[in-house]
Formats: C-alpha cells, sequence, structure tokens
C-alpha cells in the first residue's frame, strides 16, 4: 500500500464518519389510547375473548334477569357447551399448527357408537369397550398426522376426507340408529359417568363439564411448560424455521394429530353421559363448531399464535349467547345470525391487533 | 420421503375411493318374470337411515310379488341432490316405467323429474312432497298434520287440567320445512289451540304455550331444547317433539331436573326405539307412521301404470295419497282410536 492518507477506517467505510452515530432504538412516540389497547392485546390474545364473555354476561344479565344470572344457569351453559368446548380443546391443537380439523365431530361418534356397539350391544365389559374408542381415537389421528404429513396433503383436504370416512362409518356401523339411554343404563353404566353431577347450592356441574375444564388446564401446561409445547407453536408460526433449529416437525405434528384423536375419544364419552343415548345422528357440524370456538377465542388460523384457553372461552362465549338470546325470547335464526356476526368480529380484531407495530 | 410406503398408502387411498365410489353408485336389482319386461326404480335419501331401509324392504318384496325388476338408489347423506339427479337420469336411460323418489331437495329436483316424465315414466314422491307437489304424477304420504292433531287430541284427553297446561314444542330447525310445521300445528290443532297461521311455528297468542325450540330430530338437539325452555317455565307439563329420537333427548333433560314424572311426552315416527319408549313410559303416545307400506304401493301403482296407464288418485281433500298414521299409546282414550305398544312393536320400523 503506497498511499499516504490514512482513512478511519478501509475504504469501504470511507463515508462512516459522516453517518449518523445513534444506536438503532425503538420509536419513543406516545401511541395514543387505541395503540396501547392493540398494543396490550396483541401481547395478551386471550384478553379478547375475556373480556367479550365477562360483558356479554353482564349484558345478558341486565336483559333477561335473573334466570340467566343465576348459578343454575350458568352450570346449565357450562353443561351444554362441554362437548363442543372438548372439541374445542382438540381443534385449537391442530389449529396452532397451522392446520384445520373437519373430523373432530366425526371421530367423536364413531368412537361413541363403537364403544356403544362393543358394550351395550355385544357385551363387552364396559372399561374394554372404552379403551376400545381410545385406541379409535388415537388411530383417527394418526390416519390423520400421516395424511398429512407424509402424503403431503393440506389439513383442510385429509380431514375433508377423513371426515366424511368417518362419518360413513359411523352410519354403517350404528345403522343410523340410535343406541337407547334405558340400554345404556342396563348394560354398561360406565358409559355414561360423565353425565353424574355435583350439586352445589342450585350449581350443578356435570362431570363432563369439569372434564372439559381439566382437558384445558392439562393442555395450557404442556403447551406452555413443556419443549414439546414450545415446539407445536414453533411449527405452527414457521414449520422450515422449526425443522432448521433441529424439531423434528412431522414427528411432532404426527403426535399432535394423535393427541387431538385422543381427546375427540374423550369427547366421545364425556357426549354419552351428555346426550344421554348414543345417537349417530347428533353433532353433524360440530366441527364447524368446534371451529367457532377456537376463533372467537381468538386463536390465529395461521398458527403459531393464541392461548388454548380462547378457546374454551370461545366455547362459553357461544354458549353464553344462545342461552341469553333463548332466555330474552329471541327467534332461533337471530341466534344462529349472532353467531355468524360473532365470528366475523373475532376474525377481525385478530387481523387488527396482528397489526401492531412493535 | 420413503417411496415405497407413500406408494402404499397412495394406493390404499386410491383403493379405498374406488371401493367407496362403487358402493356409492351401487345399485341393487331383484328379478322374476311376471311382468318381466317391467323396470321400476326407488331412489332414497340415503340407505342407511331405518326409514328408507324399511321402504327399500316394502318395495323389494312388492317388487317380487309383481314380478317386475326394481332398482334402488340412494344418495350419501340428507341432502345428496347430485346423486339423485344421476339415478333419475340412469332410470330414464334404463327405460324405466315409473320411479319412486323421496326427493332430498323438494325444489331442486324438479328439472330432472319433468324430464322423466317427459321421457314418460310415472314418477311418485314418497313421504316428502315436491314443492310444487304435482311436480310429480303423486304423492304417497304420511298426513303428518294428522299424526300431530292425533297425539294433540290424546294429550288433552290425558292430562289432568288441559286449560291450564303449561306446553313445550321441540321443532326441528329453523328452515321450517313442511314436516315440521305440519306435525306442530296439527298437535296444537288437535289439542284446541289457535295457530293462526297454519305453516308458521310460533305465531300463536295462546297463554298455555311456554315456548318452542328446535333438536334438527336428534337426541342431543332435543336435551338442549328441552333445558333452555324449562329455563323458561319448569312448570312446563306436556311437550310435543318433532320425533323420537328429540323425544328421547328431552327426557333425558327433564330426568336430569328431577321433572320427568309432571310431564307427558308425545311424538311421531313409530321406529321401533321410539316404540320401545313408549312401552317404558318414557313417551306417553307417538304416531306411527308407514314406510313399507308408501312403497309397496308405490310399486302397484307402477305395475297399474305400465299396463294400462292409470294415474294414481289422491286421497279426497288431501293434495297427496294418504298412507295412513296410527296412533301408538298404552294409555287408551275413548273416541281416539290406537294401537298399543306391544301391538305397534310387530309394526315399527329399524
Amino acid at each position: 500500500m503506497a498511499d499516504n492518507t490514512k482513512p478511519s477506517g478501509q475504504d469501504f467505510e470511507r463515508n462512516l464518519d459522516e453517518s449518523d452515530a445513534t444506536v438503532a432504538q425503538f420509536s419513543t412516540g406516545q401511541r395514543g389510547f387505541v395503540g396501547a389497547v392493540q398494543h396490550v392485546l396483541h401481547a395478551n390474545p386471550t384478553w379478547v375473548p375475556v373480556i367479550v364473555l365477562a360483558v356479554s354476561v353482564g349484558i345478558f344479565g341486565l336483559i333477561a334477569g335473573d334466570r340467566f344470572f343465576s348459578a343454575f344457569n350458568l352450570t346449565l351453559i357450562m353443561q351444554q357447551v362441554s362437548i363442543i368446548g372438548i372439541l374445542a380443546a382438540a381443534q385449537s391443537l391442530i389449529v396452532i399448527t397451522a392446520g384445520i380439523d373437519l373430523s373432530v365431530a366425526a371421530v367423536m361418534v364413531l368412537m361413541s357408537v363403537i364403544s356403544g356397539k362393543l358394550a351395550v350391544e355385544l357385551g363387552v365389559p364396559a372399561p374394554l369397550a372404552i379403551l376400545a374408542g381410545f385406541a379409535g381415537g388415537v388411530g383417527a389421528g394418526y390416519l390423520n398426522g400421516v395424511l398429512v404429513t407424509r402424503i403431503k396433503l393440506p389439513p383442510f383436504i385429509a380431514t375433508l376426507g377423513t371426515w366424511n370416512v368417518f362419518f360413513a362409518l359411523n352410519l354403517w356401523l350404528s345403522g343410523a340408529q340410535s343406541i337407547r339411554g334405558q340400554d345404556i343404563d342396563a348394560e354398561a353404566p360406565l358409559l355414561k359417568i360423565f353425565g353424574e353431577s355435583i350439586e352445589i347450592g342450585s350449581a350443578r356441574l356435570t362431570y363432563g363439564a369439569i372434564l372439559m375444564f381439566v382437558i384445558f388446564a392439562a393442555l395450557w401446561y404442556i403447551l406452555n411448560k413443556t419443549a414439546w409445547g414450545r415446539h407445536v407453536y414453533m411449527i405452527g408460526d414457521d414449520k422450515e424455521a422449526a425443522e432448521l433449529a433441529g424439531i423434528r416437525t412431522d414427528r411432532t405434528l404426527r403426535q399432535v394429530y394423535m393427541l387431538a384423536g385422543f381427546i375427540c375419544a374423550l369427547a366421545a364419552w364425556a357426549s354419552i353421559g351428555r346426550v344421554g343415548s348414543i345417537s349417530p345422528q347428533s353433532f353433524y357440524e360440530g366441527n364447524l363448531e368446534s371451529i367457532t370456538a377456537v376463533v372467537i377465542g381468538g386463536i390465529s388460523l395461521f398458527g403459531g399464535r393464541g392461548s388454548i384457553m380462547g378457546a374454551l372461552f370461545g366455547a362459553l362465549i357461544v354458549g353464553v349467547f344462545q342461552s341469553g338470546l333463548r332466555l330474552a325470547g329471541v327467534d332461533v335464526l337471530w341466534q344462529v345470525f349472532a353467531i355468524g356476526w360473532l365470528i366475523i368480529l373475532a376474525v377481525a380484531v385478530d387481523q387488527w391487533i396482528r397489526k401492531v407495530s412493535a | 420421503m420413503n417411496h415405497t410406503l407413500k406408494a402404499i398408502l397412495m394406493g390404499g387411498v386410491a383403493a379405498g375411493i374406488v371401493g367407496a365410489a362403487a358402493g356409492g353408485m351401487m345399485a341393487g336389482t331383484a328379478h322374476a318374470d311376471a311382468h318381466g319386461d317391467i323396470t321400476a326404480c326407488l331412489i332414497t335419501k340415503t340407505d342407511t337411515n331405518p326409514f328408507f331401509v324399511k321402504m327399500r324392504e316394502g318395495a323389494t318384496e312388492a317388487a317380487e310379488a309383481e314380478g317386475i325388476t326394481l332398482q334402488t338408489y340412494a344418495g350419501a347423506i340428507d341432502g345428496d341432490v347430485e346423486s339423485q339427479v344421476a339415478a333419475v337420469e340412469t332410470c330414464i336411460a334404463a327405460g324405466a316405467s315409473g320411479i319412486l323418489i323421496t326427493p332430498s331437495d323438494s325444489r331442486a329436483l324438479a328439472p330432472v323429474i319433468s324430464q322423466a316424465r317427459d321421457a314418460g315414466l310415472l314418477v311418485i314422491a314418497l313421504d316428502t312432497p315436491f314443492e310444487p307437489a304435482d311436480v310429480a304424477d303423486a304423492t304417497f304420504a304420511t298426513d303428518n298434520f294428522r299424526a300431530g292433531e292425533l297425539i294433540g287430541m290424546w294429550a288433552a284427553a290425558t292430562i289432568d287440567d288441559p286449560a291450564n297446561a303449561r306446553i313445550a314444542t321441540l321443532d326441528l330447525n329453523p328452515s321450517e320445512v313442511s314436516v315440521d310445521y305440519l306435525r306442530n300445528q296439527g298437535f296444537l290443532t288437535g289439542f284446541g289451540i289457535e295457530v293462526n297461521d297454519p305453516t308458521d311455528i310460533g305465531d300463536e297468542d295462546d297463554e298455555r304455550i311456554v315456548g318452542s325450540d328446535v333438536t334438527n330430530g336428534n337426541e342431543e338437539g332435543g336435551r338442549t331444547a328441552m333445558e333452555n325452555l324449562l329455563q323458561i317455565d319448569p312448570g312446563i307439563n306436556v311437550v310435543y317433539t318433532i320425533n323420537e329420537p328429540a323425544a328421547a333427548g328431552a327426557y333425558e333433560a327433564l330426568n336430569a331436573f328431577g321433572l320427568a314424572d309432571q310431564v307427558t311426552i308425545v311424538s311421531v315416527d313409530g321406529g321401533c326405539p321410539g316404540v320401545e319408549d313408549v312401552s317404558n313410559g318414557i313417551i306417553g303416545a307417538t304416531s306411527m307412521q308407514f314406510p313399507l307400506l308408501m312403497a309397496s304401493l308405490g310399486i302397484e301403482a307402477i305395475v297399474q301404470f305400465a299396463e294400462d296407464g292409470t294415474l294414481p288418485a289422491n286421497t279426497e281433500g288431501l293434495d297427496f295419497f294418504n298412507t295412513g298414521v296410527t296412533l301408538v299409546t298404552d294409555q287408551p282414550v275413548e273416541g281416539i282410536e290406537s294401537i298399543s305398544s306391544e301391538e305397534a312393536l310387530g309394526l315399527c320400523w329399524g
């Protein structure tokens, strides 16, 4: 180097001295009230459904009065949403991985029919019949998982297919005929255990409703406090990045589908207690109702965002609206109308929150 | 990716799909010689619902007795219009003399039914009328209004104080299709309630009606609807239900509320589980319909038409041929003809 000039750095750094020397920093400008709310909700997405739930309980309490705002009615709502709530727990798992499961309700009904056929009509001991239901549920989940990870079908298509397959199997096995509650009582009362309840004053909490809360609590723990749970979120957020980070994404995905299938089998057992009989025609739209609960609960359909607890609140919000509107004497079709707007509103709020600027 | 495994899985899926498709398209045939040249078609909504299974049984027996060829088709689920359209087209192409059909959609099938009639086929709607009913040559169905009226009359004659009854109606779904309002309004009329618009559920002014809710005709819906109405008035003592599964669900709710003893439940259908519920005292009375008869009468009408072109006539005063309805109860009431649950078990379907 024969050059005598002595720049402060190498050649390509020649202009460095002229540049702004302050370190990159976050904007300190005021966000304003709306911006602040948006920011808080972005950090705590579950607050939206919690607020909606609290406000709707308050409003319906005012409109429909004591009939609505009684311990009896509030626990009745929990009982009524328990099955869709449990399905929504399974659905949330799949949605968090950026998937969707259209087969949840069909798996549930099929497993209740299998347990019922075995225990009530073929005389298999009830615990074994229930175990068969669990095995079937996990197997159904495994099938979905294989279709998604090995055959690389989009979850929507894979589960659209298995929904129809499971529904047809259900009709074939059951002959579209219900198994009567009286026959279940006589042959295998264990199948109806989740219909039993604990009564405290006028409140009546069924085991099925308690099961729903336990499932959500357990899933919340698994998703937030275990490595496996964090992997599930990562896969939903960015599957390739998760893969590069060393997560065995396909294997984890299959496990997620199997866990969802297991929860569907739990829902099957609980549904027998709730409905009182085994009805192959019930819950035909249970898959859409579970998605409704998940969406209203603020879990993002794009995956990786939202708390499992949101789905619980989502299911309760739907129950509160249905009960409140009915007690206020509103025609059924307006309940359908209201739920429709709730869904649109929930997703719109989610989109708005996602736009938050850090 | 393991290619062999992928191939095997894909193969399995493909085989499953082909098998399912073949099953869906499968057409049963029954043969004999007396009228060997006559072919009739039976197209039901599904082939799994016991109601339609019984219907097919009736048609098959009648076809064998008449010695004609019967082809049977069904959609995959209720509402599967495409399969039914395809089935009608197949029947036209097969040169059938007539078609018996339970339309999955009362309106959507009208164009293809016109094609069939233009091609000279006799078309008879079974159980579910077309809208308008004259899309088909004839309708063989249950008089659903009468079915409701019978259980309404029975309930009014059975409970202690009909003038102060507390009535809940558990209906089908928000669309209020004809079978839904006919049974509901028939029940209320039979009970002695003025119904205002006979095609509208819930427009009545009578104070005795606590309310109505929808059940989708299944147990789960029946239970939830009953719970909701009990929340409005726990004093309900008469419950009308659209069908027996809904009634079973309503009973579960009443039982859980400890109110089963105060309530009389009535229903419509005559399925075997429903008849058993009558004999157990869960359902007070139910109106039984006769799918087997609809189909066998339909086959006879097609044979008649093929031989001399005679069209089936409607029952007097109705725009369809009434295949009858019978009250089933173990607490008979004077002046209302009924059969016991024991007799009904021999006649029930499913």
